[in-house]
C-alpha cells in the first residue's frame, strides 16, 4: 500500500478516532488517504486552532491528540501550540508535510526548516528519510508522546516519500534504547517519605498537572484523606483533588489564595507531586517556603532539584507512588492530633482571608460574579476551557473543579487564543459533557475563526466572553507597576460579538444585567450548537490577591 | 528583576571543577543540534566538544568539557538524558579517566629560533609535521594542560596560528566508558 495509507493504519492501531488538521500542497498524499479513511478529520480554520484543539482533546480525554499541517506556513503556524504542549506536558503528535526531498534545503516553495525550527519545543521529532520507516516512526511518536512526562512529538514527512508503495506490516512493539522513563518509585524513598509525613507537624501537599497526566487523582485523594493533610495545587492541577473540600485550601501562586501561599510559607514539609516550582508559584525563590523540607515526586528526574532542593526525591509515576505511599503511611500509625495546631492556623487564615470581591450595588456584572453565576448555573458539571488573562484567574478562583480533566487552560506558556480551539477539542473528545469556554474580549479575537469549525461540525461549545474592553491583565499591571500609564491596552474598536457569532453560524447573546444573569446563562447553555455570549463586566477590576512579580509569597497584596 | 545573589542561589549543585562528560548517542539526524541547542537554551557553556565514531557504526561518542563552577552538572546530565537519541552519559571522574587532545602549532621559525623550537617540541614529545624556510608546524598530543604549557613556551617565538581538537576521553580499566 502507499505509505500514506499505512499512516491511516497506524493511526487506527493507536486508537485514534479523530484528528484536527488543514491540508496543503505538501501533505496532499496524506489527505488523499483521508478520503477513504474511517478516521474522523476535523477541518480547522487555522493550523494554530488545529494544534490547540488537539491539546484540548488530549487534556480532556487523556488520549494522544493528533494534528496535521502542511509544510512551510502550515508548520510555522503550529509553533505556538507545540510550545504550549511542551510547557504543559500535553501528549500531541503533529504531522507536517514537507517539500520533496530533492528540494530540501533549496528554499523551495512553502519550504521551512520545520525540524530545525521546532527542535527546542518538542519532546522529540522525526524527519522521515525513507518511506519504510514511517509506520515504526508513528508508533514511536505515540509511545514517546504518551509515556513518561507526556509531550508533543513532531513527524516531518517529505511529500515524495509519503506516496511511495511500501510493504506495510503492523508494528508490534516499540524499542527505544535511549528512552526508558522510570515509573516505579524507589521503595526505600517511599518509606522515608511516609515517615517524614508521619512526623511532620505542618505538612502540605502541593500538586500539579503531573497528577492529572498520571491519572492519579483517586490515589492522591485517598492519601490526602488518610489523614487531615491540607492540600493546594498549581493552576494546572485543579480537579485532581475535589474542590470545594475542607482539606482543600485553594490553589497557590501569584493569584492563588492567601491560605495556600501562607501555608506553604510556614510549612515544615511540602509534598510536591507532579509540580515544577514555577516562578508563578514560588514568587521570590530565595524566600520560598523557608522552613520546609521537600518530598518531590515527579516522573521527570530533571525537575527534581531544578529550582528547589529535594530532601526526599522520588522519581516515577505518581499513581504508582501515591498508592504505595498510602500503604506505607498507614503502617506508620501517625497521630492525627499532631496536626491540630496547624489546622487552627490554617482555619484562621481561611476565615480572615477568603477569596472575596466587592459586588456591585446596581445591575453591573462583576467579572468574579460571572464565574460564580456560571458555577451556579451549571452545578460545576462542565469542562471549562479558558483563555489567558484576568478571566483565567477568576475562572480558576471561582469555578470549583471536583474531577480531573475538567479545567483546560494554558498554564506554562500563557497562550492567548488557546481557549476556543482547546474547548472545541475538548467538546469533540467528551461530547457527553457541556464545554464552556471562558475568554476575554482580547483573547477570543486571537482564534475566532474556529467558530466556523464549531458551526460546521455542530461542536456545541458555549463561549462566555468576559468583556471589559481592555487587555485586562496587562492593564492591571500597568495600573499597579507602571504608574497607570495605559499603553495600548484599550482597543479603540472591537467587534460586535453577537453579530460575529451569527456571521459564523453560531448563536449570539449579550448579557448586561446581574439580576437575571444565572437564568440568562442557563438559557444560553440550553441553546443547541455553538453559542457566543458577550458579557459586559466591570471595566477596571483587578485580579486579587496577588504576589507581585519577584516578591515573596507572604507579601501577598489585595 | 532577579538580583545576582538570587541568580546564584537558584543554581545549586555546582562542583567548582572542570568536568568531562562522555555521551553515547544514536547516529540520527539532528542529534548534535539537539545537544548544542539544549546547552544554548538552558544557558550552559560548553568549553570543548568533540564528536566521533565509536566501534559500533550505529552510535557516536560526544565528549564535552564544561566548567562545574558555572553550572550544575546534575542538571546538565539530567536534561541530556531527556533527549531520546542519548543512550548513555558519563560524568567522568578525573582520577579514573584518560583524556587526550591533539593540537597543531604553526610557528615562525627563522634562523636560530628553529633549533630552539625543535628542542622544546622534543621535550613535549611533539612532532614536526611541516617545515618551510620560515615556519614549522608542530603536532602535540596530550592533556589540555600539557598543550597549554607548550603554547606558553613557544608563543614568544611567534605563534602564527594554532588548532586544537578539544579533549576526548575514555575511562581507565576494563569497563566501558
Amino acid at each position: 500500500m502507499r505509505a500514506v495509507d499505512a499512516v491511516m493504519e497506524c493511526l487506527k492501531a493507536e486508537g485514534v478516532d479523530v484528528v484536527f488538521g488543514y491540508p496543503g500542497g505538501a501533505n496532499l498524499p496524506t489527505y488523499d488517504a483521508f478520503y477513504d479513511s474511517d478516521i474522523k478529520h476535523v477541518l480547522v480554520r487555522h493550523e494554530a486552532g488545529g494544534g490547540h484543539a488537539a491539546e484540548g482533546y488530549a487534556k480532556a480525554t487523556g488520549k494522544v491528540g493528533v494534528c496535521f499541517a502542511t509544510s512551510g506556513p502550515g508548520a510555522t503556524n503550529i509553533v505556538t501550540p507545540l510550545t504550549d504542549a511542551m510547557m504543559d506536558s500535553v501528549p500531541v503528535v503533529f504531522f507536517t508535510g514537507q517539500v520533496r526531498t530533492e528540494l530540501l534545503g533549496t528554499d523551495g516553495f512553502q519550504e521551512a526548516d520545520t525540524f530545525g525550527i521546532t527542535m527546542p519545543i518538542v519532546k522529540h521529532s522525526f524527519l522521515i528519510q525513507h518511506p519504510t520507516e514511517i509506520p515504526r516512526v508513528i508508533h514511536e511518536a505515540f509511545h514517546i508522546a504518551r509515556t513518561g512526562r507526556p509531550g508533543p512529538v513532531l513527524i516531518d514527512m517529505p511529500t515524495d516519500l509519503t506516496r511511495v508503495e511500501i510493504d506495510y506490516e503492523p508494528v508490534g512493539d516499540v524499542r527505544l534504547p535511549g528512552y526508558q522513563p522510570t515509573t516505579e518509585g524507589n521503595q526505600k524513598q517511599i518509606r522515608l517519605a511516609a515517615k517524614a509525613l508521619a512526623h511532620a507537624r505542618r505538612p502540605i501537599f502541593y500538586t500539579g498537572g503531573g497528577v492529572i497526566n498520571a491519572n492519579a487523582a483517586t490515589e492522591l485523594t485517598e492519601l490526602v484523606r488518610a489523614d487531615r493533610f491540607p492540600i493546594t495545587s498549581t493552576i494546572m492541577g485543579l480537579g485532581a483533588f475535589p474542590a470545594p473540600d475542607p482539606q482543600w485550601v485553594g490553589w497557590l501562586g501569584m493569584h492563588g489564595t492567601r491560605t495556600a501561599n501562607y501555608a506553604m510559607d510556614e510549612a515544615d514539609l511540602i509534598v510536591a507531586v507532579g509540580a515544577r516550582f514555577d516562578d508563578r508559584v514560588t514568587g521570590k525563590l530565595s524566600e520560598f517556603a523557608p522552613r520546609a523540607k521537600f518530598i518531590h515526586i515527579d516522573v521527570d528526574p530533571a525537575e527534581i532539584g531544578k529550582n528547589v532542593p529535594a530532601h526526599i526525591p522520588i522519581v516515577g509515576d505518581a499513581r504508582n507512588i501515591l498508592a504505595r505511599l498510602l500503604t506505607e503511611y498507614r503502617a506508620q500509625e501517625a497521630d492525627p492530633a499532631r496536626l491540630d495546631a496547624w489546622w487552627e492556623r490554617i482555619d484562621g487564615w481561611r476565615t480572615q482571608h477568603p477569596l472575596r470581591y466587592e459586588d456591585s450595588a446596581d445591575s453591573e456584572i462583576k467579572p468574579q460574579y460571572l464565574i460564580e453565576a456560571l458555577y451556579e448555573a451549571t452545578g460545576g458539571e462542565c469542562i471549562v476551557a479558558s483563555d489567558v488573562g484576568q478571566h483565567q484567574m477568576w475562572a480558576a478562583q471561582y469555578y470549583h473543579f471536583d474531577a480531573p480533566r475538567r479545567w483546560i487552560n494554558s498554564g506554562g506558556l500563557g497562550t492567548m487564543g488557546f481557549g476556543l480551539p482547546a474547548g472545541m477539542g475538548a467538546a469533540v473528545g467528551r461530547p457527553e459533557l457541556t464545554t464552556l469556554v471562558v475568554s476575554g474580549d482580547a483573547s477570543i479575537q486571537m482564534n475566532t475563526q474556529e467558530l466556523a469549525t464549531c458551526a460546521e461540525y455542530g461542536i456545541p461549545v458555549k463561549v462566555f466572553i468576559m468583556n471589559n474592553g481592555y487587555l485586562g491583565m496587562v492593564r492591571q499591571w500597568q495600573e499597579l507597576f507602571w504608574d497607570r500609564r495605559y499603553s495600548h491596552v484599550e482597543p479603540g474598536r472591537w467587534p460586535d460579538f453577537v453579530k460575529l457569532a451569527e456571521a459564523y453560524g453560531a448563536a449570539g447573546f449579550r448579557f448586561e444585567d446581574k439580576a437575571t444573569l444565572v437564568e440568562d446563562i442557563r438559557r444560553a447553555i440550553e441553546t443547541p450548537g455553538p453559542v457566543v455570549v458577550d458579557v459586559r463586566v466591570t471595566r477596571e477590576e483587578n485580579t486579587y490577591p496577588m504576589i507581585a512579580p519577584g516578591a515573596a509569597a507572604r507579601d501577598m497584596v489585595g | 528583576m532577579l538580583s545576582l545573589q538570587e541568580l546564584e542561589a537558584s543554581v545549586n549543585g555546582r562542583s567548582g571543577r572542570k568536568h568531562i562528560v562522555s555521551i553515547l548517542v544514536e547516529n540520527k539526524p539532528g542529534v548534535l543540534t539537539r545537544i548544542s541547542g539544549l546547552f544554548a537554551r538552558r544557558g550552559f557553556n560548553i568549553d570543548t566538544l568533540v564528536v566521533g565514531p565509536t566501534d559500533d557504526e550505529r552510535f557516536s561518542r560526544i565528549t564535552l568539557t564544561l566548567d562545574g563552577a558555572m553550572h550544575s552538572i546534575d542538571q546538565v546530565t539530567k536534561q541530556l538524558h531527556k533527549l531520546i537519541n542519548v543512550l548513555k552519559i558519563r560524568d567522568l571522574e578525573p582520577a579514573d579517566t584518560v583524556a587526550r587532545e591533539l593540537a597543531m602549532f604553526k610557528l615562525a621559525a627563522d634562523g636560530a629560533a628553529r633549533a630552539e623550537i625543535l628542542q622544546i617540541a622534543d621535550i613535549f614529545r611533539g612532532r614536526v609535521i611541516d617545515v618551510t624556510r620560515r615556519s614549522v608546524i608542530v603536532e602535540i598530543a596530550g592533556t589540555a594542560d600539557k598543550i597549554a604549557a607548550f603554547e606558553r613556551m613557544v608563543r614568544p617565538f611567534g605563534l602564527v596560528e594554532m588548532a586544537r581538537t578539544g579533549e576526548i576521553a575514555i575511562s581507565r580499566g576494563r569497563g566501558e566508558t
